[in-house]
C-alpha cells in the first residue's frame, strides 16, 4: 500500500506545525505558569495580517511575514502590559479566564475586520510538489513543515544558548530568585508573551499556506493543548515530538476512522488522546513529575 | 432608622433571610414573577425563560468555580447532554418530562464524572483542560451518533403535560421556569451553609489545609464537578423542552464562554452573582439584538455584526471584571446597599 507512506508524510508536516504552536503554550508556561487559551486567536490574527499586508500592498512575502511578526510581538508585550499585568499575583484561574475572555475579544475583531468568508493565500511558495520517491508531498506541507521547523529550532536555541534564554529559564524555575539575582521578571514575561504571538502567528501562517484562511483557522489552537499534555506542559522537547505524535495519530485516525464512526474524527481524535494521556499520566511523556495528589 | 444588624451568635449569622426587611422585599419579588406573565408580552417571557435556564446552569457554574476554584470550559456540552437525555428519555422510552428531566440532569452528571474522575485526582489545571476536551469529544457525539441523536437533523420534543395541562406556551412553561430557578437557587444558597458547602470553599482558598483539617479532596471535588453537571442538565432539560427541539449547535464552545462570563460578571462564589450574572449576559444580547436592528434602518449590513459583537463584548466584559471588580456585580450590588443603609453616616 502506498497510501501509510503518504499518510506518515502529512502526518508529519501537520505535526511540525502542532509543534511550533505547542512551543508558545510551552514558552509561556514555563515563565509565568499561565496556559494562554487564546492562541488560536494569535493564529488567526497572523494569518489574516500577513494575507492584508501581502494582498493590500502588495509586498513580496518575507515583507509581509517580517511585518506579521513584528505585529504578532507587538501584541503579545501590549496584551502583558494591559492585561496580564495586572493580575500578576491573583489566583490562577482568574488569569486562564483572563485569557478566555482576550480570545473571545479577537475573535470578535478579527470577525468584524475581516469577514468570515473562507480565503486562500496568493502562491507564495513554488508549486511543483516535492517527491520522495515512495510519497509525494504538497509543497504548502512541504514548506510548511520546513517553516515550521526552522521557527522552532530558532526558539529552541534562543531558549537553550543565549543570556535572554537563561533568564527565561531561571524565572521559569523560580521567580523570587531570578528576582534577586537582577533578572526583570517582568521584561521576561513580556518577552514570553511576545514569543508566544510570534510563534502562534507563524504557525497561523503556515497553516493558511496549506488549508485556507478562515475564522476556524484558530480552531488549531485548542487541538494543539492535547500536544502540550502528551509531551508535558513544562517541556521544549515534549512538544516537539508530542506535536508529531498527534499529527500523525490524526491522520491515520482521519483515514481508518472515519469510515467506520462517519467523519470529523480528525478534530476529536486529539481530545480523545488528551484525555486518556491525563488519565494514564497527567504530567506527559517529558513533563516534571511533580504531582501533588491534593 | 435601620443602620446594622446586631448579630448575637453564628446561627444568627447564618440565616439566610436577615431582617424582616429581606423578607418582605423577597415576598414582594416573588408576587412580582408570579404574576409577570398577566401582564407581560410573549417576547418578554421568552426571555424571562431563557434567563432562568440560564439562572440554573450559571448556579451550577458557580459551585464548582467560585466555590471550589476548579474551571470547566465544557458546561455548555453538559447542558447538552442533559438536554439528549431529557429529549431521548421523553420521545424514546415514553418517561414523562417530569422524570425524564431528573434523570437527564443525573445522566448528565454521571458523564461529567467520567471526565472529571481522572482528572480531579491531580493538582492543577487538569479539570480544565479535561473539560476542554469534554466539550469537543461531546458536541463531536452529539453530530455523529445519529442513531440516538439523530445528528444535525436534531429531535422534535413534545411539551410537558399535567394530567390535563399542557405547558407549550411561554406563560405557561414560565411557571415550571420558575419552580426549577427557586428549587435550584435554593438548594446552592442553603449547601453552602451546610459542611459540603465550607469544604468547596475551604478547597478553593488551601486546598492543602483543607486536606489536613480532614477534608477529602477528591471526595468534594467530585462531588462539586457533579453537581454542577446535574445544574447544567437540569437547564438543558428545561431548554430543550421549551424550545422543542434539540439539534447540536445549541451548545458550541462559545456557550460554555458565557457561562463562564456570567460567573464573573455575576460574582465568583456568589449565588446572588450567579443571578445577576445570568440576567445581565442574557439582556445584553437581547439589548445589542434590538438595538442592531434598530440601527439597521440608519446603517445597513449591521446586523451581520451582530455574532462578532456580542464575542467581543463579553470577551471585554470578562477581562474588565477580572482586572477591577474580580467580586463582580454582586460586590457592586452590596456597595450600593450598604451605603444606602449607613447613609447618611456611611464611611
Amino acid at each position: 500500500m502506498d497510501i501509510i507512506p503518504q499518510i506518515v508524510i502529512s502526518g508529519l508536516a501537520a505535526g511540525g506545525v502542532y509543534g511550533l504552536i505547542a512551543l508558545g503554550f510551552v514558552l509561556i508556561y514555563k515563565a509565568t505558569s499561565v496556559l494562554n487559551l487564546a492562541t488560536g486567536e494569535f493564529m488567526t490574527l497572523g494569518a489574516f495580517v500577513c494575507l492584508t499586508v501581502m494582498t493590500q500592498s502588495s509586498a513580496p512575502f518575507y515583507v509581509a511575514f517580517l511585518t506579521t511578526m513584528a505585529f504578532a510581538a507587538l501584541l503579545g508585550i501590549i496584551i502583558e502590559r494591559t492585561i496580564l499585568r495586572p493580575l500578576i499575583g491573583e489566583p490562577i484561574i482568574s488569569v486562564i479566564m483572563v485569557t478566555i475572555g482576550l480570545g473571545s475579544i479577537l475573535r470578535g475583531l478579527t470577525h468584524i475586520i475581516w469577514s468570515p468568508e473562507y480565503r486562500s493565500f496568493p502562491p507564495i511558495f513554488p508549486p511543483q510538489p516535492l517527491n520522495l520517491g515512495f510519497a509525494v508531498v504538497p509543497s504548502g506541507l512541504s514548506w510548511g513543515f520546513l517553516f515550521a521547523m526552522v521557527f522552532t529550532a530558532i526558539f529552541a536555541t534562543i531558549f537553550r544558548y543565549t543570556r535572554t534564554g537563561l533568564a527565561m529559564r531561571a524565572t521559569a524555575s523560580n521567580q523570587q530568585t531570578a528576582l534577586s539575582m537582577g533578572i526583570s521578571v517582568k521584561s521576561v514575561f513580556a518577552l514570553s508573551w511576545s514569543f508566544a504571538a510570534i510563534t502562534a502567528a507563524v504557525g497561523g501562517v503556515i497553516i493558511g499556506n496549506i488549508s485556507g484562511i478562515s475564522l476556524h483557522l484558530g480552531n488549531i489552537g485548542l487541538k494543539v493543548l492535547s500536544v502540550i499534555i502528551l509531551g508535558g506542559l513544562d517541556s521544549i522537547v515534549g512538544a516537539i515530538l508530542g506535536g508529531f505524535v498527534i499529527g500523525l495519530l490524526e491522520n491515520f485516525a482521519g483515514v481508518y476512522l472515519d469510515p467506520l464512526l462517519g467523519g470529523g474524527t480528525k478534530e476529536v481524535v486529539p481530545f480523545v488522546i488528551l484525555v486518556i494521556i491525563i488519565m494514564i499520566r497527567p504530567y506527559g511523556i517529558f513533563g516534571k513529575e511533580t504531582i501533588e495528589r491534593v | 432608622m435601620r443602620c446594622g444588624d446586631l448579630k448575637e451568635s453564628y446561627l444568627e449569622d447564618e440565616k439566610i433571610f436577615q431582617t424582616a426587611f429581606v423578607k418582605f422585599w423577597l415576598v414582594l419579588l416573588f408576587v412580582v414573577l408570579i404574576s409577570l406573565p398577566v401582564f407581560a408580552s410573549p417576547y418578554v417571557m421568552y426571555v424571562a425563560n431563557i434567563i432562568g435556564f440560564a439562572v440554573i446552569g450559571a448556579v451550577g457554574l458557580n459551585l464548582l468555580t467560585g466555590n471550589t476554584g476548579q474551571i470547566s470550559l465544557g458546561h455548555a456540552a453538559f447542558i447538552g447532554v442533559g438536554g439528549y437525555a431529557t429529549a431521548i428519555l421523553i420521545t424514546r422510552v415514553g418517561v414523562p418530562f417530569w422524570i425524564a428531566l431528573f434523570l437527564g440532569g443525573a445522566i448528565a452528571a454521571a458523564v461529567g464524572l467520567v471526565v472529571a474522575i481522572p482528572s480531579v485526582r491531580v493538582k492543577g489545571l487538569y479539570l480544565c483542560i479535561a473539560t476542554l476536551a469534554a466539550q469537543f469529544i461531546l458536541e463531536w457525539v452529539f453530530v455523529h451518533w445519529e442513531t440516538m441523536t439523530r445528528g444535525i437533523r436534531g429531535i422534535n420534543v413534545p411539551p410537558p403535560r399535567l394530567g390535563s395541562l399542557v405547558f407549550d406556551t411561554e406563560r405557561s412553561f414560565y411557571y415550571i421556569t420558575l419552580v426549577m430557578v427557586v428549587l435550584a437557587v435554593g438548594f446552592a444558597r442553603n449547601l453552602l451553609r451546610t459542611k459540603w458547602g465550607r469544604a468547596f470553599v475551604a478547597i478553593r482558598d488551601r486546598d492543602l489545609a483543607a486536606e489536613i483539617m480532614g477534608i477529602n479532596l477528591f471526595r468534594h471535588k467530585l462531588a462539586a464537578f457533579a453537581l454542577s453537571s446535574f445544574y447544567a442538565g437540569i437547564a438543558g432539560g428545561l431548554w430543550v423542552s421549551f424550545m422543542k427541539v434539540v439539534t447540536p449547535e445549541h451548545f458550541p464552545f462559545s456557550r460554555s464562554i458565557e457561562y463562564l462570563a456570567m460567573i464573573i460578571v455575576g460574582g465568583l462564589g456568589s449565588v446572588l452573582g450567579s443571578i445577576f450574572g445570568a440576567i445581565f449576559m442574557t439582556l445584553v444580547p437581547e439589548l445589542l439584538n434590538v438595538l442592531s436592528g434598530f440601527a439597521r434602518h440608519f446603517v445597513p449590513g449591521l446586523e451581520q455584526l451582530f455574532i462578532p459583537m456580542k464575542e467581543v463584548i463579553f470577551g471585554a466584559l470578562i477581562v474588565f471584571f477580572l482586572v477591577f471588580e474580580p467580586h463582580g456585580l454582586a460586590e457592586i450590588w452590596h456597595r450600593i446597599k450598604n451605603s444606602f443603609t449607613l447613609w447618611p453616616f456611611s464611611y
